[in-house]
Formats: C-alpha cells, structure tokens, sequence
C-alpha cells in the first residue's frame, strides 16, 4: 500500500472541476427548458464546491470546507425559489419554454 | 496481494470516480428526457461524494448527498413531473446554436485547463494529514466560533425562501387545480 502514502495532486481534481464546469455552460446554453437550465446551473455550483475542497486541504483553518457548506445552503434556498417561478411561469404562460417567455422583450 | 492492493488503491478509485463524473455529466447534456438528466445529475452528485471523500471532507460529503441527492432533486423530479413535459424534438435548440455552445464550453474547457496547469500548488505534505479534519466537530466549532454570523445569516435566508417559496407556490382563488 505504499502508493496510498503518496496524496493525489490537486491539479487532478481541479481538471475535474473544470470539467463540470465547462459541460454545466454547456448545459445552460444548449437547453431551452427552465428546469435543464437550473440543472446546468446545479453541475457548476458542484464544480465550484470541488475546487473549494481541494483548496481546503492546504489550508487548516477549514474556511474552504466552510464556504463549500455555506454554497450548498444558498443552491438549496435557490433552488426552491427557482423551481416556485417556474411553475408559476409554466401555469401563466403554458410553456417552460425559455425562448417563448419573452412578453418583456418589446 | 499487490494487484489488488494497486486495484483498491486511491489513485485508481480517484480515476475510476473521475471517469464516472464527467460521463454522467455528459449524459446530463445528451439525455433527451429531463427525467433522464435529473437522475443522472443524482449520479454525478454521488461521485462528487466520492471526490470529497478522497479530499478528507467527510462531513462534507454526506451533507452532498442528504441536500442535493436527497431533497434539491427530488424538488427538481416534482416539478417535472408538474411541468408535464414531453420529451419532444422541441427540447433542444436548434443546431447552430447547439454546435456554438459546444464550441463555447470547449474553450471554456481549455482554457481553465491552461490556466490550472501555470498555477503552482503546493504539494500536499502528507504529514501534515488528519483523518479528523472533515468530521463534525472540527466544522461544528469552526462554525460556531468564526461563522456565527453567516450562519444566522443562512437561517434568515431559508426562512424567506421558504416564505418565498409558499407565497409562489399558493393556489389563488380561480385558480385550477391542476
């Protein structure tokens, strides 16, 4: 077990980051649905909380851990909030479409 | 004894996870169903897990799966099934814009890439490791001695989110039933 001793090096986890990161804009970009973009929105804050983390291990004062914490309570209120408008927008405008909720574009 | 020693190591459970994290996320973007997009998110949250886990942030790791595996998607699952969406050719848009924002999050992609791999971090000294560090009572005391007041801060907030969220949410005289 001597290749345990040897910790993984951050750079590794915060490709994985990026990585979440670029395919949760993709995700937000390309879909057209409310509820898809939301999701988009969720994979990046996720991508965020893992670069958080990493960073966190250098430092012992557990502030990264911390603020990854408080990220998480924020992606919940949010997400109740969010959720809330779009079944609001869905029963005035019959759509989660995000392109046809346009009555404020003329 | 050593092969499997090097099968069950950290470093291939670490690749292992990372593969499975970003396939699932791409499953997110290719999945036609919203349903479909959801429960694979759920996977990818569970990896992430995986990846707290590794980084000693245990606590962390189980408050990822109790919040966002647990309750953020099962609102996200209500409220398709609410919405009664179809998963219809309409879903996406159209190529071009598809194909740009490919592009778009590609260069995103490298250049974060590019942009990590100038950065110096420090190696992590293995010395300098402890197993309790994630845990409830390291965090919990952090918490309540330097983050009191984001802490209160967060209890407000969730109470007008929830005041936000039932005000949003309440069915007005008129009103069908869905």
């Amino acid at each position: 077990m001597t290749s345990d001793l040897t910790p993984l090096p951050s750079f590794y986890f915060l490709m994985v980051a990026a990585a979440l990161f670029s395919i949760g804009l993709g995700v937000i970009v390309t879909k057209r649905n409310a509820v898809a973009v939301l999701i988009g929105i969720e994979l990046i804050l996720n991508a965020v909380n893992l670069n958080l983390v990493t960073f966190s291990r250098h430092d012992p004062s557990l502030r990264g851990q911390l603020f990854a914490l408080f990220v998480i309570v924020v992606a919940a209120a949010e997400a109740a909030i969010a959720l809330a408008i779009v079944l609001k927008t869905y029963q005035y405008f019959r759509t989660a479409d995000l392109d046809q909720v346009s009555d404020l574009k003329n | 004894m050593e092969f499997i020693d090097r099968i069950f190591s950290t470093q291939s459970l670490f690749w292992f996870l990372s593969f499975l994290t970003i396939l699932s996320a791409l499953m997110v973007v290719t999945s036609k169903s919203p349903v479909y997009s959801v429960l694979y998110l759920i996977l990818t949250f569970f990896c992430l897990s995986g990846h707290y886990i590794i980084l000693n942030a245990q606590f962390l790791a189980f408050v990822n799966i109790i919040v966002y595996a647990g309750a953020i998607m099962v609102l996200f699952l209500f409220v398709i099934m609410f919405l009664n969406m179809k998963e219809d050719e309409a879903e996406t848009s159209p190529t071009l814009i598809r194909t740009l924002a490919t592009g778009t999050a590609i260069v995103l992609g490298v250049t974060l890439v590019l942009a990590f791999s100038t950065v110096k971090v420090a190696a992590f000294n293995p010395m300098a490791f402890d197993s309790q560090v994630g845990m409830v009572k390291n965090l919990g005391s952090v918490l309540f001695r330097e983050y009191l007041l984001p802490f209160e801060l967060a209890s407000v907030l969730f109470l007008i989110a929830m005041v936000g969220a039932v005000m949003l949410g309440r069915r007005e005289a008129g009103d069908r039933h869905f």
